[in-house]
């Protein structure tokens, strides 16, 4: 029996409307240690991409250098939406339209890691591409559409086969 | 169609109406005994209505639990708990279909990015709802906003000097879009609260999201304090 254990993996971008040290983003820049404190202590966090900073706003991956990215790791899917919709996380959401560019493509994209594996930017923005190119499906995915773990969907085939 | 008419005729009955809207309101499961009690019924009577709303999808029992923490033989029947129903019942006539139209119309706003032109909207709503509730009354206390909030579906309820929302009017759309539906629901509440006179400006708006519940909540303004 196959004991691997997956976490889910998101990143995410979003193009600023005006540079993070102007009035426009001030707010932003403020909830961001307050916002990400309570995504350390929420249940099922594993892991956030950040600097010395602590927060990911000062990494530029992209050649527009108005493209700022975020990336985390959770248990699960649940302790994920938890987070993202129904915690104080939902206030900087809802008014994210005051800071960030809307964009007709896919901006957030979630993929299961092998527990223990920290992605990397690189491998993050695959994912991202992978969606973009193809749609939802078990390699890249959204919380709209989502795809479970490799282990529970070898269970599902396994059961469908039984 | 006929499933809303069966379930809406059922609250007909004085009864069943008072029984449903005890469970409702409260924040734990009821009892039999505790909805007769309630009531001030026998508790057979009880019984025969709440299962009489769990048939017509008005409530739900939520588990069956042994009271009074004995199990084993001896510990007699478990409890039957009750809850409201999470099945949504609309019944307008004629027919409309406006939930389909709310869905639509948000993706749209969601997809075209335009969710502050829809808060400024949601703003000037609560603002004129505010307005109509005060009409002739400025001096509307904390009680008139509470009024207010249960007018208009919240089911406020007291937790310390804070009024929380049992109710979200709104939960099928901000299921499906909780950062747009909630941020306009957010604005709705802060453009009521505005127009609510001295009641109004005593509380401010937050968003503080909770399982279950409207995602605001209306808690002392820091003026109010002093």
């Amino acid at each position: 029996m196959d004991e691997q254990r997956y976490h889910l993996a998101q990143f995410n971008i979003g193009r600023i409307l005006a540079p993070t040290d102007s009035p426009q983003l001030a707010d932003f820049m403020a909830l961001l240690e307050p916002i990400n404190q309570l995504a350390d202590a929420s249940p099922g966090f594993v892991w956030r991409l950040q600097t010395a900073d602590g927060d990911a706003t000062a990494l530029r991956p992209y050649a527009d250098d108005r493209m700022l990215i975020n990336m985390s790791v959770w248990e699960s899917l649940e302790a994920m939406r938890n987070f993202v919709y129904s915690s104080r996380h939902l206030d900087p959401l809802r008014r994210r339209r005051e800071w960030f560019e809307r964009m007709t493509d896919h901006i957030l994209v979630l993929w299961w890691v092998s527990a223990g594996h920290i992605p990397t930017v690189d491998e993050a923005k695959e994912r991202l591409e992978l969606l973009r190119r193809d749609g939802p499906g078990p390699e890249a995915f959204t919380f709209k559409e989502p795809y479970p773990d490799p282990r529970t969907l070898a269970g599902s085939e396994r059961s469908l086969r039984g | 169609m006929e499933r809303g008419i069966a379930a809406i005729g059922l609250l007909h009955e004085p009864v069943r109406r008072a029984l449903y809207r005890y469970v409702a309101a409260q924040a734990h499961e009821v009892s039999r005994n505790e909805a007769a009690q309630a009531l001030g019924i026998q508790r057979g009577l009880a019984a025969f209505h709440l299962d009489k709303l769990v048939e017509a999808g008005l409530l739900e029992v939520a588990s069956h639990r042994r009271l009074g923490g004995r199990s084993g033989p001896g510990a007699g029947r478990p409890a039957k708990l009750y809850r409201r129903s999470a099945t949504e019942h609309e019944l307008t006539l004629p027919p409309r279909r406006y939930e389909t139209a709310a869905h639509l119309l948000a993706e749209v706003v969601e997809a075209s990015g335009t969710d502050l032109a829809l808060y400024a909207a949601a703003k000037r709503h609560g603002e004129a709802l505010g307005r109509e509730a005060t009409a002739g009354n400025p001096a509307a206390s904390e009680a008139d906003a509470e009024a207010v909030l249960a007018e208009r579906g919240y089911e406020p309820y007291r937790e310390g000097a804070t009024l929380r929302l049992r109710n979200c009017p709104f939960h099928s759309l901000s299921s499906e879009f909780p950062a747009l539906v909630c941020g306009m629901n957010l604005a709705l509440l802060e453009g009521l609260l505005r127009q609510l006179g001295p009641a109004g400006a005593e509380l401010v708006a937050r968003m503080v999201p909770r399982p279950g519940e409207c995602c605001v909540a209306l808690s002392p303004s820091k003026t109010s304090r002093n």
